[in-house]
């Protein structure tokens, strides 16, 4: 993690994601999709570090893209990104688990553990998704 | 019921989603007078100093729960590679488990660039990591190591500071452990000298500390040699009765007698070690 060179990328506000009402086609709540809404469990955070681990490795990315697009110039994070593509695209259908080989050694993330690998296993979970809806989710028929 | 909650796949890591339903439960428990049980800490005396040819590191090893004493004996100083041990203070399960993981990372590190582990890696890796989790991670550690430029001791507050120090001290019997090391520390100690000042500051601690107790670990660590001495010094032995209230055989006169054997056979051995780790 380089973090002199992000002196460049201090900006005053960042953009805060994650939180706020769940839109759907028609710019109203779907309920369909993502269940009653309620104010008190959309608006605010049950956790001070909720919003920043859900984030957490798309702001590194984009750290990380934005250094190395100033010290080796536009190509280096696009052909990145161009491979990341790729390799996010050779798994199996959503409610399997995958491995993610390719995209973890692409990131590095096969030399290093983390809590994501210790705590919470996605594949020790006790509920599978509904395959037909994942899938269609997926495809973005729904 | 929210159906399409499970539209993405989960991911690992923390999950948040009891945390609303425990800040209800905390206000309903202090509602009716109880309390919510409380995580164990190791209130600590945790030391290191760097001496002539490289640096020793000591804990105590008590670990509360509140006001009681969880644990008489535990040890504090966690390996994290052959030439780098850790003491942790705070939450004893985040310093288990933060000291495990980056020995992990370490050891997967130092496989994929062929050569011993150095103690800033270690040092980085601590930091960022507590650094992401803002300080809930309760970790204080002092960290030390041998490396190709020496030896270096390094103390990593939980919120992610660092600093790089030749003596350091941590947990809530630091202050009368750097009592000593500010009135006794001088550069380039012999080992010896350097193992007394450290016994020292440790049992500083455990005296002048409620939270630290029991006995005290050291760690000396120099080039190609780790001495792992526990217990080094048992401070806080268990009292010796000085009288005996036993009456002397005799005393009662004895009128009868009848001996009744019992027939027992032994059907099944096993032995199964303590684990005093």
């Amino acid at each position: 993690m380089n973090t002199r060179g992000l002196r460049s990328q201090l900006k005053d506000s960042v953009p805060v994601t994650g939180m706020g009402p769940q839109v759907g086609a028609y710019g109203v709540q779907d309920t369909l999709r993502s269940g009653f809404s309620s104010v008190k469990n959309e608006l605010l955070p049950s956790h001070v570090l909720e919003l920043s681990e859900k984030n957490f490795q798309l702001n590194q990315d984009k750290m990380n893209f934005s250094t190395l697009r100033n010290i080796q110039g536009l190509h280096a994070p696009l052909k990145l990104q161009m491979e990341y593509r790729a390799a996010r695209q050779i798994q199996r259908l959503p409610f399997l688990q995958s491995s993610h080989l390719a995209l973890d050694t692409l990131k590095g993330n096969d030399e290093s553990i983390s809590f994501e690998d210790i705590l919470n296993d996605p594949a020790q979970s006790e509920m599978m998704g509904e395959p037909h809806i994942m899938v269609e989710y997926k495809l973005g028929m729904m | 019921m929210a159906t399409l909650s499970v539209c993405q796949t989960q991911l690992g890591g923390f999950s948040f989603e009891n945390c609303k339903r425990n800040a209800v439960l905390e206000t309903e428990v202090t509602k009716v007078g109880c309390r919510m049980p409380a995580a164990r800490k190791t209130g600590t005396t945790i030391v290191g100093v760097v001496f002539k040819d490289g640096l020793v590191l000591g804990a105590d090893t008590r670990a509360t729960e509140g006001m009681i004493v969880a644990d008489k004996n535990c040890s504090k100083i966690h390996y994290i590679s052959p030439n780098i041990y850790c003491c942790g203070a705070g939450t004893a399960a985040d310093t288990e488990m933060t000291t495990q993981i980056i020995s992990s990372n370490l050891e997967l590190h130092s496989l994929s660039t062929g050569r011993l582990p150095r103690v800033a890696t270690a040092n980085r890796m601590l930091k960022q990591m507590l650094f992401r989790y803002q300080g809930h991670i309760g970790a204080a550690l002092v960290l030390g190591g041998m490396d190709c430029n020496g030896p270096h001791l390094y103390s990593i507050y939980p919120h992610g500071s660092t600093d790089k120090l030749p003596y350091v001290t941590m947990g809530s019997g630091s202050l009368a452990a750097m009592a000593v090391f500010e009135d006794r520390y001088k550069q380039d100690m012999e080992e010896e000298d350097a193992k007394r000042l450290v016994r020292d500051a440790i049992a500083a601690g455990i005296f002048n500390d409620l939270g630290s107790g029991s006995n005290i670990d050291l760690c000396v660590i120099t080039k190609g040699r780790v001495d792992y001495l526990r217990p080094h010094d048992m401070a806080n032995k268990k009292g010796v009765r000085t009288g005996s209230y036993k009456y002397k055989r005799g005393t009662t006169g004895v009128l009868t007698k009848t001996v009744t054997k019992l027939d027992l056979e032994v059907v099944e051995e096993t032995i199964q070690t303590m684990d005093t780790s």
